[in-house]
């Protein structure tokens, strides 16, 4: 019963996400797609919502304990997540980080210190 | 009525004194060992301290290899202003009456007991279990109090904006930073410091890094068998960083 209903609602859900896709009248931020790994160390629903927890939190283990290689890495997201074009998550309008982050309306300092270049590209520029 | 409650509470405090004179926890588990176990993913471990040995005899008057190397591996600027951040520097000595001269590099000496610490007024300058001492850019404020407070001059402060940062390095307008001991190379294992290969590659072996702790090591033995001096030990800041032939 529950089976058939599930069945019965699968087209329906479909067509209403499809509409809200074509209808949605508001701009989404265009999100990149990461470069290199299918799936992200977490769910990207709690990735969106919990990531700068989750750094905030790991960054006092990795600099007062030298806890290094933990699950969540600002490093490891720049390895993944920097654009093609550019080599950053922060340089171009569209790069990971600043597309959301300008949506938002949320000022992120992380980049002030650190590079949102993939370790490849500093090396080239140092060059 | 009051009795057992009163026992109940110095019964407690009893356990209490027992668990923190801390001779046994459980069978076998002593507070000592859990202070000094490893964390589950590595990290800094307060057994050992890392050092280095500095050998005046060996460094090469005008060699500049320790402060290049240290500006490419930690992506510094390598300017000479004074506001330029510079992590090593080298210093030509000359004693006055005998007319000897020796070349130093002096970086942080990363003191047992450090001024900058103590000084810090946000908790951003501390030391590591491992006897590193650093400072936590996110939470430094750049008032540079510890600027003021380290007799080495060994911290700088960054006053423009950086960019190009290296991945393992991350550096910014508005800290005070200074030497890490290539922290990120030691806690991806390996077992010198940037300034210390430059110096080995250029044939001088004078900068000897390793674990003062350990007493197989090579910076141990050399310590042990030759004389050697920190510097102004009369500040008694027991320095991890000595020199010998001075």
């Amino acid at each position: 019963m529950a089976r058939g209903l599930l069945l019965m609602l699968l087209p329906f859900a479909a067509a209403m996400a499809a509409a809200g896709e074509v209808a949605s009248r508001t701009p989404q931020p265009v999100i990149e797609r990461a470069t290199k790994g299918a799936q992200c160390v977490a769910d990207p629903a709690v990735m969106r919502r919990s990531h700068m927890d989750f750094l905030k939190h790991q960054r006092d283990d990795t600099v007062h304990g030298g806890i290094r290689g933990a699950k969540f890495s600002l490093k490891a997201c720049i390895e993944c997540h920097a654009s093609k074009q550019t080599a950053s998550v922060a340089q171009a309008e569209t790069n990971f980080c600043i597309s959301c982050h300008s949506y938002a309306a949320v000022k992120i300092d992380c980049f002030e210190c650190h590079t949102p270049r993939k370790a490849a590209r500093v090396a080239e520029v140092a060059q | 009525m009051s009795e057992p409650e009163a026992n109940t509470r110095r019964g407690f405090m009893g356990v209490a004194a027992a668990g923190l004179a801390g001779v046994m926890l459980a069978p076998g588990i002593r507070l000592i060992d859990i202070a000094q176990a490893e964390t589950p993913q590595g990290g800094a471990k307060s057994t050992v301290r890392w050092g280095m040995l500095i050998d005046t005899t060996k460094c090469q008057p005008g060699c500049t290899d320790c402060v290049t190397a240290c500006k490419t591996e930690n992506g510094l600027t390598g300017g000479t202003r004074p506001t330029d951040p510079q992590w090593i520097r080298k210093i030509e000595i000359k004693e006055i009456k005998t007319g000897r001269t020796a070349s130093v590099p002096v970086m942080c000496q990363h003191c047992a007991d450090p001024p900058c610490v103590d000084v810090c007024p946000t908790g951003a300058s501390f030391k590591r279990a491992d006897g590193i001492v650093l400072v936590d850019r996110h939470s430094c404020i750049g008032c540079r109090y510890c600027v003021m407070a380290c007799p080495y001059k060994a911290r700088s402060f960054v006053h423009e904006d950086v960019t190009d940062q290296q991945p393992d390095v991350p550096r910014g307008k508005g800290c005070v930073e200074g030497c890490t001991m290539c922290v990120h190379r030691i806690d991806a294992g390996n077992k010198t410091t940037a300034c210390a290969e430059a110096c080995a590659k250029a044939g001088h072996d004078a900068i000897v890094f390793g674990d003062l702790n350990d007493p197989s090591s090579e910076i141990s033995r050399r310590v042990r068998e030759v004389s050697s001096r920190q510097l102004r030990a009369d500040l008694k800041l027991d320095p991890g960083v000595r020199y010998q032939g001075l």
